[in-house]
């Protein structure tokens, strides 16, 4: 069977790489530190030596848009071109082509359908900022191939905290069983508190760093628990109205397991709080 | 009103260079285009005969105005990126990094501690 060799949840600024590529006197004070703490991170996916990447992200009106608007969607494609116009335009992110792995997500969506997870799919599918952010920043020499799932947290109504928490350990469970030695590592990006487009944006920090702070606690702790007495619909919306991509960490703790975390680290950005999270299963840590 | 189709203008020109250009340059001409034969159009052989604007909600579009499209319940992160396309160079020039950003906010301040519109469609 497949091994699940690390996950990792993070927030994805698609700022990064601009913010550390421009010309050193352009650069923000921050810049350096981004960059150590970056690189820092990437070195708990090189480690655990994956051979294949779960990708969890969600779509920003990219590819999908409300006159077909999917909850839970997995790429069944041989390849994923990747970034729009608007992306670059706006971010500076160059465009990349990831390489799928067709048998495994057939494999993993008829797990999850299995697991009474509805999901659409696709079987041509660009993929956008909140996978490509990841790639840049854990896997840049992008060498490996990938199986992407999408979860909405844009258009409203969205499914509970509970919903997601269910289906990491649903996708967990399908990378445990898939029929393959190979190694697998789960990447899924989200946000702590932000807000975009609202009174709220681009502040000096967040516009909820104590929810941030909580936030990382409870994800360094594993406690789902608390995530789940604590964290709703309403409470993540007066923390920032873009907050919901917090849904996604929820759905990377239920892939790791209910267990505190192996790697933790955070920078305090303008406008957010930049957030690093790798758990190692348990059997592989020792 | 038509959330759905104001969210459609904006997804559909933020998207596209051509678009984005003629509705900097001229945002009333171009939202009539719009109206007439780019928002309706479903494929090459198809077009829909569902959807409308408002008068406000066109008024609101022709005239750049993101905080009437906020305040009626324009999708957030559209209603940012493509005013952002817009305005965030020449902003920029003049005040340096993220002004345009914070403009926005700024105008925005009387939401604050308020629940905001849906984004419901």
């Amino acid at each position: 069977m497949a091994k699940l060799v690390a996950t990792l949840a993070s927030t994805h600024h698609p700022f990064y790489l601009k913010a550390t590529t421009m010309p050193p006197e352009q650069q923000m004070p921050e810049a350096p530190e981004w960059k150590r703490k970056v690189e820092a991170y990437r070195e708990t996916l090189a480690r655990a030596e994956p051979d294949i990447l779960v990708m969890v992200g969600s779509d920003h009106f990219h590819q999908i848009f409300l006159d077909n608007c999917p909850q839970f969607l997995i790429g069944k494609a041989p390849r994923y071109d990747a970034t729009f116009y608007n992306e670059i335009r706006e971010f500076g992110i160059p465009t990349y082509v990831l390489e799928g792995d067709e048998d495994m997500s057939r494999f993993m969506h008829q797990s999850l359908m299995d697991q009474n997870f509805d999901f659409a799919f696709s079987n041509e599918l660009k993929i956008d900022h909140s996978i490509i952010c990841p790639i840049i920043t854990v896997r840049p020499q992008n060498d490996l191939p990938v199986v992407p799932i999408y979860t909405n947290i844009f258009a409203p109504p969205l499914h509970s905290p509970k919903r997601f928490y269910d289906l990491g350990r649903a996708i967990r469970k399908a990378i445990d069983d898939y029929p393959s030695d190979l190694r697998v590592a789960a990447i899924g990006t989200g946000h702590l508190s932000l807000e975009l487009g609202g009174p709220r944006q681009f502040m000096e920090t967040g516009p909820d760093p104590e929810f941030d702070r909580q936030a990382i606690e409870w994800l360094r702790a594993g406690d789902v628990d608390a995530i789940l007495e604590n964290v709703t619909h309403e409470s993540m919306a007066q923390s920032g109205n873009a907050t919901h991509g917090f849904l996604n960490f929820i759905l990377m703790l239920g892939v790791a397991g209910p267990e505190g975390a192996d790697y933790v680290d955070n920078l305090d950005l303008f406008h957010t709080m930049e957030a690093y999270f790798t758990w190692y299963p348990k059997e592989q840590a020792a | 009103m038509s959330k759905y189709w104001v969210d459609k203008f904006l997804f559909t020109v933020d998207r596209d260079p051509d678009y984005l250009k003629r509705y900097t340059e001229d945002p009333r001409t171009f939202v009539a285009t719009w109206e007439q034969s780019i928002g309706p159009k479903l494929n090459d052989a198809e077009m829909s005969t569902v959807h409308g604007f408002t008068d406000k909600e066109r008024e609101a579009l022709v005239n750049h105005d993101y905080v009437a499209l906020f305040e009626m319940g324009a999708h957030f992160f559209l209603n940012l990126t493509i005013f952002i396309g817009i305005y965030d160079e020449p902003y920029m020039e003049k005040n340096g990094p993220l002004s345009f950003q914070r403009e926005f906010a700024s105008k925005l301040q009387h939401w604050r501690g308020k629940e905001y519109p849906s984004v419901e469609t």
